[in-house]
């Protein structure tokens, strides 16, 4: 495995005295397919959010490339450090037709005054066109994001993300809701984009996981429990514990 | 498919161009009197322009945009009020015992400074207040809270500085623009023309920047403020910069109100005016540019007709149609438009089906 | 010495006025986020009815008995102002939840309305109410001479907040009323009729603001506008105060008024305007989301 592309160091998020991040340290390889797991309140969600600045981290660092400090950057900063977040809810814009969202998501300079000046080039059209064939948008580019399927509307936001050609994708749920089918075309883009980028994913689902993980993380009342294949994480004994915990000692009682 | 956008278009554009001339030659066939009424009407439908960039396209409420108005014709009327004096000192300063012209009042000797700064220093409050809220994230009804804080604190002032602006009669008595008199038909007819062609450059040059990616970007605002900072925008300054920018045009529009009117004073930028403001473009359909200028047209032409035999029946029929526009017509009367010419092409649709079936 | 106690206290008067406004406001604003623009319209109606209750003492009452007109006027006051409000809430605003800015403006209609109706009725020029006995005169401080009239409002608007306080975190009722507003979903759920619920919210804001208003007559005369302007300083105190906080509004009350009063005596009322603008402007760079932030996880 090659160098770390981000890198926590000793984060903690604070919620007036509740710590949804507690000393964490954490890393992000390139070119993986990266879940996050652990049981509710365990701090995923908080990961992604203090990693794309949605929360300032209270204390500790994070680094992209080993040398860019991220945590006093703010949102729009760290798009442009090449980090995109997919939220758990679609927040698509749903008075924008689909191709207008992909336009304002594609990476660009997005700061007001060559925004006054932006015009299409050959290769924005040739690009969202791809992105459109990609993710089997290309019959509806036209309509209203607002007037989609659900499980179109979370394609879309994934193209949104895509388009910004970031080097660290984050994702929050992105098979929540979905068709067997749709979970399954998710999981081969997953696959097919982590070819040349990191990515990043807080999911529920064991199957899913089990099937496209490169790398699995186990979190903890806001602490790394674990971290190892798929496999290995499932015979953990302490992660079985957390997981597992209480019920087998249920059991026994029984 | 591609075809009927592409006639659409143009029939639109078609239809505005026609609108564009009609009220170019409209001093062939209406009286003086008129002419100055529906030039008054067109100064405000400028501002609504403005006011609809802020509020229907980036979803930014202001309740304080009399006061951009008011600076503009407060500068254009400090000039005229000078020149009308012939460079002494104006009436009501003499009154208040003042010898001297205050420092503020010199550069208004001067009508190319004086249009400029009708201009700059709305848009320079405009600045400041957003640049200072917006970047806190301040948004929402907060913002437009603060925003009517300032007509308050700004109407006050110009109140309570009874020596430097007239105090609460205002400016008014002008005689001559460039060297022509303002009470002179010509004149009133040149400015209305200015005032026509001042609002297709504002209407035209509005389309094109919503029409472009600029205007997705600002819907994206509107619709979801925290979504765009994760595309990598940094909302703040846009809004900033359309609220400057609506600011601006609405100091134009002050200016050319003043120009026709003859007259202006704080009851005319006060909160009342200033919320009527946002009525016109709610009526005439947010979002739209077109709209706010027939909506701007509209409530003024009903206002005209009724308010002056009928004031108590007016208040009643203003208030009346903020609850009734609200709730029931949210997207203004261009929302009408658009509803019975969507229902008019889905027969068409229905009918043309019938048409393919009985054929096959 | 004297001068400046006496701009305290004329601070701290100034305070408890906007400080009983602004409960009100707390309450439809700051739990319910309702702009309601016809909040002072509704103060009005308070004073209004103070006016009407001392005439008909005036006319028909025994003189001994007058003073008792002022005393019956606050209740009327709050039960008249609350059911407009509950009117006002399921004919209109209830439609209105999801759009802030729009109930901003229909209610700002509705205050138009009422602003006229009162024209219609008492006439355009302003109106004046004869302080009960019990409230004229003053209380001496050595040479000074503290108005018992606002001494009274002093009092009656801690009087406010504390049953206010009460209400909202020592009843049943008022507990469902803060479940509702800090999650709706959960609350119904718990079997929390959210309609009603609003509609008792939004009765209880308006309420205090006819209490305001029956207060507002011991100042002086009153017309159609008296509402108008004290309304958006009354907003100011909630925005500064931090929404939703009872503690946020009580100093965002107490210090815009003595600051408002301090910078006009040290200025003038017109530059005191724009100083406290500029104050309050300033506050929010440091605290963008008011004295008493709220924190939470949730999106937006």
């Amino acid at each position: 495995m090659s160098q770390a592309v981000l890198k926590l160091k000793k984060v903690i998020v604070d919620f007036s005295g509740f710590k949804a991040i507690n000393q964490l340290d954490f890393t992000v390889k390139p070119n993986c397919v990266h879940f996050v797991i652990g049981p509710n309140g365990a701090g995923k969600t908080t990961l992604l959010d203090v990693i794309c600045a949605k929360t300032k981290a209270t204390t500790g660092e994070i680094k992209l490339h080993s040398t860019k400090e991220l945590s006093k950057l703010s949102e729009d900063q760290i798009v442009h450090q090449g980090i995109s977040r997919k939220f758990q809810a679609p927040s698509i814009f749903q008075n924008l037709s689909v191709i207008d969202n992909l336009e304002i998501a594609m990476k660009q300079k997005k700061n007001l005054f060559s925004m006054m000046k932006a015009k299409w080039t050959k290769e924005q059209k040739k690009k969202i066109n791809e992105m459109l064939e990609l993710v089997g948008l290309k019959e509806v580019k036209g309509q209203l994001a607002g007037s989609l399927a659900h499980g179109q509307k979370q394609w879309l936001e994934i193209a949104m993300v895509l388009m910004q050609e970031p080097d660290i994708v984050l994702l929050d749920e992105p098979i929540a809701g979905m068709s067997k089918k749709e979970r399954d075309k998710t999981g081969e883009l997953i696959t097919k984009i982590a070819r040349d980028r990191a990515v990043l994913i807080v999911e529920h689902d064991m199957d899913f996981v089990k099937e496209y993980a490169d790398i699995v993380s186990v979190m903890h009342e806001g602490q790394l429990l674990f971290e190892g294949s798929m496999e290995e994480v499932q015979n953990d004994p302490t992660v079985r514990e957390v997981y597992l915990g209480r019920k087998v000692e249920e059991n026994v009682v029984n | 498919m591609q075809n009927t956008i592409y006639q659409k278009i143009w029939s639109q554009r078609v239809i505005l161009n026609l609108i564009f001339l009609l009220l170019l030659a409209a001093p062939l066939f209406l009286s003086d009197f008129r002419l100055n009424l529906l030039g008054k009407f067109l100064a405000f439908a400028i501002l609504a322009i403005g006011l609809d960039l802020l509020w229907g396209y980036t979803g930014v409420l202001s309740l304080g945009h009399g006061i951009f108005f008011g600076l503009g014709a407060y500068c254009m009327a400090m000039y005229l009020k000078l020149e009308a004096t012939g460079g002494g000192l104006p009436d009501f300063m003499a009154w208040s015992g003042m010898s001297e012209l205050p420092l503020i009042w010199i550069p208004f000797q001067y009508p190319i400074v004086a249009i400029i700064l009708g201009i700059l220093l709305p848009a320079i409050i405009a600045f400041m207040l957003g640049y200072l809220t917006f970047r806190n994230r301040i948004s929402g009804v907060y913002f437009t809270i603060l925003s009517q804080a300032l007509v308050l604190v700004v109407v006050t002032l110009f109140v309570g500085s009874q020596n430097l602006t007239g105090g609460s009669s205002g400016l008014t008595n002008f005689n001559t623009f460039f060297g022509f008199s303002v009470n002179s038909a010509t004149t009133q007819t040149a400015f209305y023309i200015i005032t026509v062609i001042v609002l297709g450059l504002v209407f035209f040059l509005s389309r094109k920047l919503v029409k472009g990616r600029f205007g997705k970007i600002l819907v994206g605002i509107r619709d979801g403020e925290n979504r765009m900072r994760f595309l990598g925008y940094s909302p703040s300054a846009y809004k900033t910069f359309i609220y400057t920018l609506s600011a601006a045009i609405a100091g134009l529009a002050g200016m050319l109100f003043v120009l026709q009117v003859g007259i202006i004073s704080p009851t005319m930028i006060g909160i009342i005016p200033s919320i009527e403001m946002v009525l016109w473009v709610a009526l005439g359909g947010r979002g739209t540019l077109i709209g706010p200028v027939i909506g701007a047209v509209l409530v003024n032409a009903a206002k005209t007709g009724f308010s002056e035999s009928y004031p108590d029946i007016w208040t009643y029929f203003l208030g009346l149609l903020f609850v009734l526009v609200v709730v029931f017509l949210p997207k203004g009367i261009t929302g009408l438009f658009e509803k019975w010419n969507d229902r008019r092409k889905k027969q068409d649709v229905s009918s043309s089906v019938e048409v393919e079936k009985s054929y096959s | 010495m004297n001068e400046i106690i006496l701009t305290l206290f004329n601070g701290v008067s100034l305070g408890s006025i906007l400080l009983l406004i602004a409960l009100g406001l707390a309450i439809t604003f700051g739990l319910m986020n309702v702009i309601n623009m016809a909040h002072g319209e509704l103060i009005m109606i308070g004073a209004y009815i103070t006016y009407v209750i001392q005439n008909i003492f005036i006319n028909y009452a025994p003189p001994e008995y007058f003073d008792l007109y002022f005393i019956i006027s606050i209740p009327v006051a709050l039960i008249v102002a609350a059911s407009i409000g509950m009117l006002l809430e399921v004919s209109l605003i209830r439609h209105l939840y999801k759009r802030p800015l729009d109930s901003l403006l229909a209610t700002w209609g509705v205050g138009l309305i009422l602003q006229q109706t009162a024209r219609s009725i008492f006439g355009a020029p302003n109106v004046g109410v004869t302080s009960p006995s019990f409230l004229s005169g003053g209380l001496e401080l050595g040479s000074l001479i503290l108005p018992y009239s606002r001494l009274f409002i002093l009092g009656l608007s801690i009087i406010c907040l504390i049953s206010i306080y009460i209400y909202f975190f020592r009843t049943a009722s008022g507990r469902r009323v803060r479940a509702v507003m800090q999650n709706r979903q959960m609350a119904e759920c718990l079997g929390v009729s959210t309609r009603k619920v609003d509609m008792l919210t939004f009765a209880i804001g308006s309420g205090f603001a006819g209490v305001a208003g029956c207060a507002l007559t011991l100042l002086g005369a009153i017309g159609p506008t008296i509402g108008t302007s004290y309304i958006i300083d009354a907003f100011m105190v909630v925005v500064v105060g931090g929404v939703g906080a009872l503690f946020g509004a009580v100093s965002g009350a107490f210090g815009i008024g003595i600051l408002n009063t301090v910078f006009e005596y040290v200025t003038n009322a017109t530059l005191g305007k724009v100083l406290i603008f500029i104050v309050i402007i300033a506050f929010l760079q440091w605290r963008p989301s008011g004295l008493v932030m709220s924190r939470s996880r949730s999106l937006d």
